[in-house]
């Protein structure tokens, strides 16, 4: 090859590469901005409206007090779980849909979801009385874990494929949601509403140490996705390709499987099943940056975030003074863009 | 011939389900309530109040779920299809739980309308999404449009019954799937359509046979096949959405009978569909026999039932259809 053209070729490459970090770069701090200003808002309207400047003299320390309760112990603590919940969502859905390699392959519809929801329903309807609260989260994330690890094996067949995962997910997605009804039937009116307000998802009452317990997951778990990204860049060629590349296809895939597990059994633990969002968050993501999972994971974390944070604010201020679980917003929101997005991917 | 075995099979299914439970009944007295009835009799009187309709009602939607299974898979070369996992159960029943709780729809003749509503859109959705595209209908593409299309309808219903606490006292039992405490009356409405999407099911089989040999030869052969999908796809909304309006969420019966069936007959939907009449039957006359003993003294509702049974056979289909392709 002519040495000339060889440099053209390389610095065309690194030009794209350069537009392309310009590109992320530009979405991530307008991303960082809007989530900044939704935050804001958040901790600004409610059954008490709050004057925003005031928020922000609050928080820079320059406030006069008046609003400490409302502020530091109702809403901040609330809008950090939103947060924090919907950014595992969003980065637990990327990875997880690049495991199974189908922009479909959402914790929810895969059967994690369900089983941290069975764990906690159980929870709720025959510990909650004998045992302290603060354990359903543990319970949740056992759940969820116990499922995947569960799935993982019955899909396991010499190695395991995507299409065995999600097939066998669904499977035991099914038989999930038939146990939990089972619990919530069983159960007293009390339990059965709690059940059922937890299954919807909502941040309602979220604490302090709801933060604090959800935050450490977070921190761990996401750079550490970026750390194994450029080999599931590579898994999602397929099989095939990425053994060709040297990639130990089935541990890396376990890897990410764990991570993704790790958030989405997180976040569901504290904040109940709110769905949609692993479905939704990295999809806008890669409309935005393209496919390069670097870049994909902190941008959908962000979509995510701000997509619970949205749900949240409007389910407890639009019908004021009634306090709707944020989850049958991110429903509301998420189930008519869903069917968008199957009839958007039906080519493949 | 094996048509007589399974007709012996069901008939034996429908008198335990008459004789077994909380009150154990002889099969001898449960023969004189049903042809020497005296009311003076106190087991007589359980049998006719409330174990005979809850039977019947059991046999009807066992027999319809299992031929709107076959046809659905049929329609979809799918083995995976089934009412429940193609979301068409959680279609009806999220219309029926909105319009239990916007509208205040009690009456069971509304009810059923409603829930046809429901399962012809889940039906409708899944369908176009699953065959729309450039590659056609392919397998995992009808699964996961399935699943997705219940997730979507299960997250709805929940967020309708979060906000409304009363509606979901008294839609959760027939939630998770019931044949127990109904009347009789509760199900003549469907009966009608029920029996009339059975005989149409049963009329159609040449048809079903020459569609599932291939969309070319059907053309081939001069079938129309566009009519013959669209009166599949209706004759499973009526069999599945009937189904729901009585029973609530059952699923997997259509899953797993069609598989026997074709396992005991081969591909010839002629016989396939009268045998999934009638395992299917036997298969929820069972399950719900079942349902009453597991948790003692409670009863499981029967859809966690079938649910435990189908779930196994849907993972076992998984491994062994996905290691194939």
């Amino acid at each position: 090859m002519n040495p000339d053209l060889r440099y053209e070729n390389r610095s065309r490459s690194e030009a794209v590469t350069s537009m392309l970090l310009k590109k992320f770069v530009t979405v991530f701090a307008v991303l960082i901005i809007l989530t900044a200003l939704l935050f804001l808002t958040g901790l600004s309207v409610g059954s008490t409206m709050l004057n925003p400047l005031e928020v922000v003299k609050h928080l820079l320390g320059a406030g006069n007090g008046e609003h400490t309760f409302v502020i530091d112990t109702l809403r901040l603590p609330r809008m950090l779980l939103a947060m924090l919940a919907g950014a595992a969502l969003g980065a637990a859905g990327l990875i997880m849909q690049g495991v199974v390699r189908n922009p479909l392959g959402s914790p929810d519809v895969v059967g994690v979801t369900g089983g941290a929801s069975f764990a906690a329903v159980f929870f709720i309807t025959f510990l909650s009385g004998s045992v302290s609260i603060k354990w359903l989260p543990f319970a949740a994330i056992a759940g969820a874990a116990v499922v995947s690890a569960l799935i993982y094996a019955l899909a396991w067949k010499k190695g395991v494929t995507p299409v065995r995962l999600v097939l066998v997910g669904i499977g035991l997605a099914a038989c999930m949601g038939a146990l939990t009804t089972m619990m919530i039937v069983m159960g007293d009116n009390y339990s059965t509403s709690s059940a059922y307000l937890w299954m919807t998802g909502s941040v309602y009452g979220a604490k302090w140490s709801d933060v604090f317990s959800l935050l450490p997951w977070i921190v761990a778990l996401i750079p550490l996705s970026v750390l194994f990204a450029k080999a599931s860049g590579v898994l999602e060629l397929g099989d095939e390709a990425a053994s060709g590349l040297g990639v130990r296809v089935q541990l890396h895939r376990l890897v990410m499987l764990a991570i993704s597990v790790g958030l989405a059994g997180s976040a569901v633990a504290f904040a109940g099943g709110i769905g949609f969002v692993g479905l939704i968050a990295p999809h806008m993501a890669r409309k935005l940056v393209g496919r390069s999972f670097v870049y994909l994971i902190p941008v959908s974390a962000l979509i995510g975030s701000m997509i619970v944070v949205i749900a949240d604010i409007v389910a407890r201020t639009a019908f004021l003074p009634m306090d709707i679980p944020a989850g049958v917003f991110v429903s509301g929101i998420g189930a008519p863009f869903f069917i968008y997005l199957l009839y958007r991917n039906r080519h493949q | 011939m094996g048509l007589g075995f399974a007709l012996l099979l069901f008939l034996s299914a429908f008198a335990a389900s008459l004789a077994f439970g909380q009150t154990p009944i002889r099969l001898s007295v449960v023969w004189e309530a049903l042809f020497h009835y005296d009311k003076s009799v106190q087991e007589h009187v359980i049998i006719t109040t409330s174990r005979l309709s809850r039977s019947a009602i059991a046999a009807v939607i066992g027999a319809s779920l299992a031929i709107a299974g076959a046809l659905l898979q049929a329609l979809t070369k799918n083995a995976l299809a089934s009412p429940s996992t193609f979301g068409i159960n959680s279609g009806a029943i999220f219309f029926i739980v909105a319009a239990a709780a916007f509208f205040s729809v009690s009456s069971m003749v509304h009810y059923m309308w409603i829930a046809f509503a429901g399962a012809a859109a889940a039906a409708l959705m899944v369908y176009g999404l699953g065959s729309a595209g450039r590659s056609g209908m392919s397998p995992m593409k009808f699964v996961l449009a399935g699943a997705a299309i219940t997730a979507l309808f299960v997250s709805l219903t929940q967020g309708v019954l979060v906000t409304d606490e009363q509606s979901l006292e008294s839609v959760l039992f027939w939630l998770a799937g019931s044949v127990a405490g109904r009347s009789v009356e509760m199900l003549l409405p469907i009966l009608p359509f029920m029996v009339g999407g059975w005989i149409a099911a049963l009329v159609m089989g040449h048809s079903v046979n020459i569609l599932t040999s291939g969309e070319d030869v059907a053309k081939g052969l001069g079938q129309k096949t566009i009519w013959v999908k669209t009166a599949m796809i209706v004759v499973i909304v009526l069999l599945a959405g009937g189904s729901v309006s009585v029973g609530g969420a059952i699923g997997f019966i259509g899953l797993i009978i069609p598989h026997i069936a074709r396992g005991l007959v081969g591909i010839d939907y002629r016989w396939i569909i009268p045998y999934c009449a009638l395992l299917g039957g036997s298969l929820l006359l069972l399950a719900d026999i079942a349902a009453r003993f597991v948790i003692m003294p409670q009863e499981m509702p029967i859809g966690v039932m079938t649910a435990l049974i189908g779930t196994p056979f849907f993972i076992y289909l998984a491994r062994r259809r996905a290691g194939r392709t």
